[in-house]
Order: C-alpha cells, then structure tokens, then sequence
C-alpha cells in the first residue's frame, strides 16, 4: 500500500477519535478505474476506505465553502493553496481547516492513458508501482512511465508541496524547475483575430454543463452570472457568442485566484482545454504584480485590493 | 421480415444507393477529435469497431438549442411580437451505427414527448423522418448495465433495422415496415443463411453474458415515493455532487429544457434549451421561492425521476437503458449503479 495513503488514514483516524474534526475530506477508490471519488470520513472505520494515488485529481477544497464544523482536508500542493485563498478570501477560518498536507507527484491525465491501449477496448484496471502505471483490460496489459502521462497542469506545477498544512504524510518533493508559461508563447504571438479564432475552436464542443466552474474551488459564489436572471448577462443556448461569454467572465472571475489545480479540466466530459483562458490571466498577475494565488495567508489577490497610491490614473 | 448480410466491403454502396432516399443525409458514428459522434460523412469514413458515441444521440430530436418560434420585435410594427411558426419541415435521414441502449432511449422519450395526452411536434416530426439502422454489441463496455434496465446488448426496441457484426460482414434484420423498406431498395444485399443467423444468437448470448453487473430495481417499485424520497443514502450522494450538468447532458434519456425569448437587432426567437435538475436556477420561482433549494434535493430529484417517478407514470417503464455514461463521466465517480442500489436496498 502506499505510504501516503497509510498516513492518511492514520492522520484522519487520529484526528476523528480525538474528536479535532467533524469530518475529514479525502479520496476513497472509484468504481471505475482511474476515477476516485471525493470522501467524507466521519469515524476512524470509515477513515480505512480513504486512499492515495495518481487519480486525485479533484480538488476538496472545492467542498470547504459554507461548510460547518471543524474539518480536515487531503491537500495536494495546490488544493492547500486553494485552502489558503478560500482563508484569505473568508471563507473558512484557519482554526477550522486542519490541512493534512500531501507532497504531490502529480495526477494522470486519463486521456493520455486511454490513448496508449489498443483501441477500441477498455480499461479495467490501473495499477502503480514505483513510477509506473500498468493498465489493463480484457485482452491487454500496459505499462507506461507514470511521469509521461500527467496532466498538463501537473507536469509544469511549481508547488507540489503544500505551502501549509498542520501536517504532511510525506517528506517534501523536489519542485518541478520547468517555465510553467513556455508553451504559451505560441499562443500569445498570435494576433488578436488568430487568438479569437484559438479560442473560439477551443470552447466548440462546449455542452454548457458548467462541470469547470462546479469543480473550481473558486467559483463558490450563492449565484453565479450566468444563472442571474435579473437581469439576465448572458443566453442560454448555444450560440457561440453566449459560450464564449461564459468562459471569457468565468476566466476572469479567477484572475489573481487560480491556483491552476487543473480541477476544470479534470472535470470536463469534453475534453476543453479550458485552462488556455486561466493560465493566460495567471501569467499576467504574476508579470505585472508579482502574485502567485495561494501562496500566504496575508496577501489579498492584487484584482480584489485598491491603493490609494495605485499608479495607474484609470481606477482614480 | 427476411433478413440480409451486407459485407463490410460494400457499406460505400448499400450507403450510395439508399442516398437519394434521404435528402436529410446519412449519419453514422465517425471520429472526430477522438471522440466518436453520429454525423453525415463519406461512407468509408463510418466505423463499426467503436464502443458508444461519446454523447447520447437525443439532438437528432431533440437538439440542444432549437428555435421553435419567431417574431419581430419592433415596437410598432405591423404584427410586432406575434409568434409564428418557424418552419423547418425535416427532412429524411438514415442513422447508422445507432447502439440498442440509445435506441430503446427513443422508446423511452417517446412515451414522453408523444403520448396519449399531447404530442411535442419538434420531437415527433424529427423522429416520424428518421430510419435508424442499430448495431448491436458484441462487447458491452465494464460500465454497461443495459440488462437491468430493460434494455440490452442485442436489444430491438427503437431501431428500424438491427444490424449485427459478423465480422467481415453485418446480418441486417428488419423491424419495422420502414426498415423493411429501405432495405428493399437497397443494393449490395444478399439473402442471410441460416448459420448467419445462429452466429448472431451466439454473439447475443456471449454479448449478454458479459453483462454480469446487475442492478435490480424490484424493491424501488415496492417503496412508496415519501421512503425513497426521505431516505437516508441521499446524505452520501449529495455530499460530493457538485451539482453540475454532466450526467444530465451526456444522458440519453434526460430530456428537460427550459424556454427563453432572445432579441437581437430587432429579431425574437424563442428557443428552447436543454436544461438540468441540477442547476439551482431549474426550480426557482419568480417569487424567490425555491422547493428545491439544496444539493441533496436536486440530485435526488434526477434519480427518483428515472428510476421512481416514471416507472409510476408509465406503467413500470424505468426511464433509464443503462449506457453508462454518467458514469464514465461523472467528475466525482456518483455511480448510477450504486445509487439504484441505495434505492433498491
């Protein structure tokens, strides 16, 4: 069994028969391979079901608003930065988020797993060993590097080791030292027009299921824009323009916040790259102000503060 | 209803020669951007070695955007917003390639959009212009559950034609006089033997004893509605649904939507959209009053609908064929099969 999932379960069942917490937020086995299922243990029994491995993807801190009680979490590097942003933000208290802390050796991307197996069939089951992922199914078995088959997000991420946590089930992990932006210098060379075009291919299979913005940790707003209906900001069907809206102000909303967890992308069925929108907001916070999203509990995203002294005459 | 082989080698011609019959197109499953989706394509371009399409096939009849009516919206003007219908008569079309779940899933959505009571013409007309050719599976997927459901992996219901993969070859069988009809004129058919057709028995019984997981619903009928509705495995599912549209979307048989009027320079159309019990929005009221105000009672409400509520309104019929794909595609692993399981215990 893996060492961190050992920790994790002694860390929850510690942490739930001394009473600290009301629940702890974790990851237990899903019932088709390469697919956990978030977990809620509320007894040290059901602490044994919670689990660790390369199918994390999903981020718990999506679950922390509006929550009562005392809570743990499972945190990955960047579900703890989203813990930190969901604190700086108010939307938990420090004292009520014990953040069991994991050092993160990235999540696979499915489909890039799906694409090695003959096609055609399906898999059945995935297991890992020692940097390795064995896939199999009814008529084959596959074994691939686990390190060619993460996630985008996971193979450029800058802080697989939370930045808080009360405790860590693992020591910490070396950080990737890869430019996290390089492969957008294409994108953003384009002109205007071809960047539209980008994106507008980009969000063309989009069925408006809104699973990104349920999966994001930081769409946690009572209403969200596009279900306003007073006034109304955006259609319903889709027309390309109401898609690209959606996405476009969803974008936005998390610039300076996104901690690039990659939960969007996770979460949709279409397989929409839709981190292209966040990833370019997120470069440019980090040029113009410096700002990495979730990285202190005393630093407020530089789009939510204004200065007096701001340089710039616009916002006077 | 005699039944035919048609060789692989030859679908380009049985698809060219049936062309003319069907101005509205040929669809049938091809891959597009990895994924496998019904469209109208070259007839070398069709695949019959694919699992499922990735979404459900119900935008045949029932698109996600469709406008239904039209009117100007110039104050003023002569007949200003005055309805009128859009009219958009359907042409024929021929699917190919269609699975036996989502062919039952049109039985389903048929005794809800044509029943005794009212017959949604956008559907219908649609529907009333389609041939569906089936293909039956030989090799159901780990997440099928069709057998359960009143479906199965050589299920007929909803197809005008069935048609099984012998290999080199399809043994096609007609269901329906418009089956039967297309396949008359049709070329590059020959007479089916009788092993063809003891084959395909044999490919049914392997097909459908793959299907070992079974999900029994006996007891759901058994439980009054207030039981099941204040049951307490809810609790546990709604605790990590996000309440997002994914199941409803990708679902064959989910089939509400939600009506708004759109102006733009002086045009309205009223259009209807597929719309999901999941969404807080679905059930509010203008008055601010929201009877399901909470994650637990919408994601509740998509399972009690398919599984409870449509079975009482339509004698016994469950409003699920078992797909599967809510359950490949649910971001945090809510597994129809589990829950049907809460339900039944």
């Amino acid at each position: 069994m893996d060492t961190r999932t050992e920790k994790i379960r002694a860390a929850a069942k510690r942490l739930l028969s001394e009473g600290k917490v009301d629940v702890v937020i974790g990851y237990r086995a899903g019932t088709v391979p390469l697919r956990n299922a978030p977990y809620f243990a509320r007894t040290p029994q059901e602490a044994d079901n919670l689990i660790w491995d390369s199918n994390c993807r999903v981020n718990l801190a999506t679950f922390i608003p509006r929550r009562q009680g005392k809570i743990a979490v499972v945190a990955k590097g960047c579900d703890a930065r989203n813990i930190l942003n969901h604190i700086v933000e108010n939307q938990i208290n420090r004292d009520r988020v014990y953040i069991i802390g994991v050092p993160c050796e990235g999540m696979v991307e499915p489909a890039l797993i799906e694409a090695r197996v003959p096609e055609g069939q399906t898999i059945t089951e995935m297991v890992e060993d020692n940097g390795q992922i064995t896939v199999k199914g009814r008529d084959f078995a596959v074994t691939l590097e686990k390190a060619e088959m993460l996630r985008q997000n996971c193979r450029v991420c800058q802080h697989r080791n939370p930045p808080v946590s009360d405790e860590l089930v693992a020591e910490p992990v070396p950080e990737t030292a890869v430019d996290p932006y390089q492969d957008l210098e294409e994108l953003l060379a384009k002109s205007e027009p071809e960047r539209w075009d980008y994106y507008r291919e980009l969000v063309k299979d989009c069925i408006r299921c809104y699973a990104c913005r349920d999966a994001c940790p930081l769409c946690y707003c009572q209403v969200c824009f596009v279900d306003e209906t007073q006034p109304q900001w955006v259609g319903k069907s889709q027309d390309a323009t109401d898609v690209m809206t959606f996405h476009l102000l969803r974008a936005y909303h998390c610039a300076g916040r996104c901690t690039d967890c990659g939960a969007c992308e996770s979460a949709c069925p279409m397989g929409i790259k839709v981190r292209q929108f966040t990833r370019v907001l997120e470069k440019s916070v980090k040029e113009r102000y410096g700002y990495e999203a979730g990285l202190s509990p005393d630093e407020k995203p530089p789009l939510t503060v204004f200065l007096p002294d701001d340089p710039q005459e616009f916002i006077k | 209803m005699a039944s035919y082989i048609l060789k692989k080698s030859d679908l380009a011609e049985f698809v060219e020669s049936l062309a003319g019959e069907f101005p509205g197109g040929v669809l049938g499953p091809v891959l597009q951007d990895g994924k496998i989706v019904l469209a109208a394509a070259e007839p070398r371009e069709f695949r019959l070695d694919f699992q499922n399409t990735h979404l459900s096939p119900k935008d045949l009849f029932f698109p996600q955007s469709e406008k239904m009516l039209e009117f100007t919206a110039n104050p003023g003007e002569e007949g200003a917003f005055i309805l009128e219908e859009v009219k958009n008569q359907p042409q024929r079309r021929l699917v190919l390639g269609l699975r036996p779940c989502d062919a039952k899933a049109f039985v389903v959505l048929d005794t809800i959009f044509t029943n005794d009571q009212y017959s949604d013409p956008y559907w219908a007309e649609k529907r009333e212009a389609t041939v569906i050719i089936g293909l039956d599976c030989n090799e159901p997927c780990p997440t099928c559950f069709c057998t359960s459901m009143g479906s199965g992996p050589f299920h007929e219901e909803g197809q005008d034609v069935q048609a099984v993969d012998l290999g080199d070859r399809l043994l096609l069988k007609p269901l329906t006089s418009k089956g039967e009809e297309v396949l008359k004129k049709a070329q590059g058919l020959t007479p089916a033997a009788p092993a063809d057709k003891a084959r395909a028995q044999e490919l049914k019984q392997q097909a459908e004893a793959t299907i070992t997981d079974e999900v029994e619903t006996d007891n759901i009928a058994a439980r009054t509605v207030m039981e099941l509705f204040e049951a307490p495995h809810w609790d546990e599912v709604q605790e990590r649904c996000l309440n997002c549209g994914v199941c409803t979307y990708v679902c064959p048989t989910c089939h509400c939507f939600d009506i708004q009027d759109e102006v733009h320079e002086g045009k309205g159309v009223r259009l209807r959209n597929w719309d999901y019990c999941m969404s807080w929005l679905f059930t509010q009221h203008g008055s601010g009053h929201n009877p399901r105000p909470d994650k637990k009672s919408r994601v509740r409400q998509r399972f009690m609908h398919k599984f409870k509520y449509i079975p009482l309104k339509r004698e016994g019929a469950i409003g699920c064929v078992g797909c599967g794909r809510c359950i490949t595609l649910c971001p945090v692993n809510i597994d129809v099969r589990d829950v049907v399981r809460d339900m039944n215990s």
